[in-house]
């Protein structure tokens, strides 16, 4: 089973958008799925300048899916559903 | 809180839109198209009932994005005509807050009422428990006369359905100091001789009806005439934007600035000063002193308290010594305080030194507008490093601790702390100048407005723990102030 990958854009507008308290994901993250999950910040992910500008800002990236006006709760959903897909997968 | 709300996603949304409009070839066509652009023809209504509200929303948020008071518009001035003002304006103004009245309507106005969970019940709890005969019964059901209510609330705690509830209105709730209310015709307005520009009106309504009055404008149009523009960055900013303070030093330049000072540099004299004054009080035998950094403390007892004056520090705040600092190193210049609240625009207004005030989210902004990625930019050094307790300042304990530290006998300071200003602190606070003395024994009192200190001022973006573990990581790498 592949680790499924958290990436937290910190490009100045998604921090300033809202991303700034993304950052609790690195503390919550490794808590609630210890090493199933890997969880790091990014640079600018480049979603700001292709999505609607920034009105959709902060960005989070979930392996492939990118999670717009991220909030805590909404990558953790992420995940979640993430973790559920490969788990039936392997069945 | 944890996330961004909406209302303050928007406000940064529009602030990025008149910086990004200001730097075009046409900022009075760019600055009308604002509200067409964030809601052009045929997309979804986000919030209101159609379109042309939207618009019209957008379009008064606009106008304070661009300095000026809402409530003075009267519809007819477009955001061209607007933009003009702001680029010819040369002074600013001290109120330095504005209410989007129209947004006001969907607020009920602060009463108790009782919710139709009332069950019509025989035993009435309601009705006896009122002493002032607010309560009647009309169809069987509780009913609750408005011109007798006191909102002592007991009738909500006697009813065994919790069919009773009080209607709050936020802004006036969260205001310490009863200054901005609800009037007769439904919208709120600001008593500016009551307000203490703590700024918690602007994050506690849910419509983000309140506004500051940005300076952005006349910031830009400083750094666009080429004047020497120097930023002066509050402690608190580190962990709200991305990237090290020092990468931040390199994107302000980037950004147009001549030169940032780090206002921790400040707080180390203040620090320095307000010790050599403690000692000297409790030589006089005074029994506590507060500490007098706090922008929003300073107008609370200035306009509400001025009983505890002579307990209240006489050191100047961070601001002000840097300040004198830019002033001495660089003569011409046009100074710039990037502040976390409202509050120290009104300490801006009154000193000389500082021209302008721009907060975290305007600064934001402006980067993100300047597509400045802060966190892949080299450092930059500043030309004076703080100590590790100047840079605490920011977060509640900081200040307090930075006067111990300055001393050599650091036992004689038994602090205690304000943290946050509300009605009941502010009563504290009164107890403490009536009686002329503290609780416990204590003799420092540190006072910050804002619950947490300046990590949670009103334009702050992070949330606090988060801000201030990453201030820790910083000050650690610092070193210990020096004694006095």
């Amino acid at each position: 089973m592949g680790k499924i990958s958290v990436k937290v854009c910190t490009g100045t507008t998604c921090f300033v958008m809202g991303g700034a308290s993304l950052q609790e994901l690195l503390e919550i993250i490794p808590k609630k799925y210890g090493d199933t999950v890997d969880v790091a910040t990014s640079n600018c992910l480049g979603q700001c300048s292709i999505n609607w500008e920034y009105s959709r800002a902060p960005y989070v990236k979930v392996n492939e899916n990118v999670v717009c006006e991220a909030t805590v709760e909404r990558v953790l959903e992420e995940v979640d559903k993430q973790l559920l897909n490969q788990q039936e997968n392997q069945k | 809180m944890s996330n961004l709300s909406q209302t303050t996603h928007i406000k940064i949304e529009i602030l990025i839109r008149i910086i990004k409009a200001f730097l075009s070839d046409d900022f009075e066509e760019q600055a009308r198209l604002i509200p067409y652009n964030m809601r052009p023809k045929g997309m979804e209504v986000p919030y209101r009932c159609c379109v042309y509200k939207e618009r019209a929303i957008i379009k008064d948020r606009t106008i304070a994005g661009l300095g000026f008071p809402i409530e003075e518009d009267d519809e007819t001035v477009s955001l061209a005509k607007y933009a003009k003002q702001a680029l010819d304006r040369t002074e600013i103004s001290d109120k330095n807050l504005t209410v989007l009245q129209a947004a006001c309507k969907g607020c009920a106005t602060n009463r108790i009422y009782v919710t139709d969970l009332c069950q019509g019940c025989v035993a009435r709890p309601c009705q006896s428990t009122c002493k002032f005969g607010a309560v009647s019964i009309v169809n069987g059901r509780s009913v609750i006369d408005e011109s007798k209510c006191k909102k002592c609330q007991m009738c909500i705690k006697e009813c065994p359905y919790n069919a009773i509830v009080k209607i709050t209105v936020p802004c006036e709730d969260s205001c310490p100091v009863g200054a901005i209310k609800k009037d007769e015709t439904g919208f709120a307005s600001i008593d500016y001789d009551k307000c203490i520009n703590c700024g918690r009106c602007t994050a506690a309504c849910p419509f983000g009806a309140v506004h500051e009055r940005s300076q952005i404008i006349d910031i830009l149009k400083a750094i666009k005439s080429g004047k020497k523009v120097i930023a002066m960055i509050a402690p608190s900013i580190v962990g709200q934007l991305p990237g090290s303070i020092y990468q931040l030093k390199t994107a302000m330049i980037k950004a147009g600035f001549f030169d940032v000072y780090e206002v921790a540099q400040g707080a180390d004299v203040t620090a320095n000063n307000e010790a050599k004054e403690f000692i000297k009080r409790m030589d006089e035998k005074q029994s506590f002193m507060t500490t007098s950094c706090c922008a929003g403390y300073n107008q609370l007892i200035k306009k509400h308290l001025p009983e505890i004056k002579p307990y209240v520090s006489d050191t100047k705040t961070p601001l002000f010594y840097t300040a004198e600092i830019v002033k001495k190193e660089n003569k011409d210049s046009t100074v710039v305080f990037v502040s976390p609240c409202v509050a120290k625009r009104a300490e801006v207004f009154e000193n000389e030194n500082v021209d302008f005030v721009m907060n975290y989210e305007e600064l934001g902004a402006l980067f993100i507008a300047k597509k400045i990625q802060i966190n892949e930019l080299e450092e930059t050094k500043y030309a004076k490093e703080p100590s590790k307790q100047g840079r605490n300042f920011g977060y509640t304990g900081g200040v307090a601790e930075a006067v111990k530290k300055s001393l050599k006998d650091e036992d004689l300071v038994k602090p205690c702390l304000i943290n946050g200003l509300n009605k009941d602190s502010i009563k504290q606070l009164n107890k403490y100048a009536q009686t002329g003395e503290c609780e416990q024994g204590c003799n420092l009192v540190e006072v910050m407005c804002c619950e947490g200190g300046c990590i949670s001022g009103n334009s702050t973006i992070n949330n606090q723990k988060t801000a201030k573990k990453l201030i820790n990581a910083l000050s650690e790498t610092s070193e210990d102030i020096k004694k006095v």
